[in-house]
């Protein structure tokens, strides 16, 4: 019986340490970007690290009493989710024709120069 | 061999393998390029890792009534996910958040074109044949 426990203390263990990897890897997505939609499915890494920390610390302890966390976080996570990539989509699109406008502005005003410096030249 | 140490034994490989769905999860994160790429990555614990992580604790728990309430928390995860996953990939589809050569294939910009150029929807894949 001792060497079963022995084989469970050691399984929380990995388990633990890999969902904390996977959580400190979240945490960096999210710092890093570039785009909102990266940071979006961070956090939804993060959110399910979560869960799966919750589950290995029941296993950990041997108690039941944080299922109903569990529920409630499997029920509610989409909804955030849901709404923020309900607005990525206008203001992202918004800022990429803003980037593309002063990419073309800036294409245009270095052929100019080069036109210019054409025309010097002859 | 005790069923005792058999059903440790699974807790542990249950545990190891959650957290092994995790990992890679954030090594997904980490090293893919584009939204959509990492999309694939992380939604790979949500579901299957969760599932082992709940069959762990059922196994080392080892009451029915845990099992029936563990049962709500896998359902109502498999119910929202692909929820949020999908509306994930569509503003990413939209907003451009992929690279087109990483892309196999792009089934979504035939339809795009058809309701672009205003053709009637035969609901058949375009075969690329004109109709006859």
């Amino acid at each position: 019986m001792s060497g079963g426990l022995d084989l469970v203390s050691l399984g929380v263990i990995v388990a633990g340490a890999l969902v904390l990897l996977s959580a400190l890897a979240a945490v960096v997505r999210i710092v890093r970007g570039p785009s909102i939609l990266d940071r979006l499915i961070a956090t939804d890494v993060l959110i399910s690290c979560l869960m799966l920390g919750l589950g290995v610390e029941m296993v950990m302890n041997g108690h039941t009493r944080t299922i109903p966390l569990l529920v409630a976080l499997a029920a509610t996570a989409m909804f955030g989710t849901i709404a923020v990539a309900r607005y990525v989509t206008k203001q992202d699109r918004a800022e990429r024709e803003r980037l593309e406008r002063e990419q073309a502005e800036r294409n245009a005003a270095e052929a100019a120069a080069l036109s210019a410096q054409e025309g010097e030249g002859a | 061999m005790s069923l005792d140490l058999i059903l440790d034994a699974l807790t542990a490989l249950c545990l190891v393998l959650a957290g092994a769905l995790s990992a890679l999860a954030g090594i997904g994160l980490l090293r893919y390029p584009d939204a959509l790429s990492r999309l694939h990555a992380a939604t790979k614990p949500q579901i299957l890792g969760l599932a082992f992580v709940l069959a762990a604790i059922a196994l080392h728990d080892r009451h029915w009534t845990t099992l029936l309430a563990l049962a709500p928390v896998l359902l109502f995860q498999v119910l929202t996910t692909p929820i949020s996953g999908h509306m994930v990939g569509r503003a990413g589809y939209r907003t451009g958040n992929y690279s087109r050569d990483l892309l196999v294939a792009d089934e979504l910009v035939d339809d795009i074109d058809r309701a672009d150029t205003g053709r009637p929807d035969t609901g058949r894949p375009d075969t690329g044949r004109p109709e006859s």
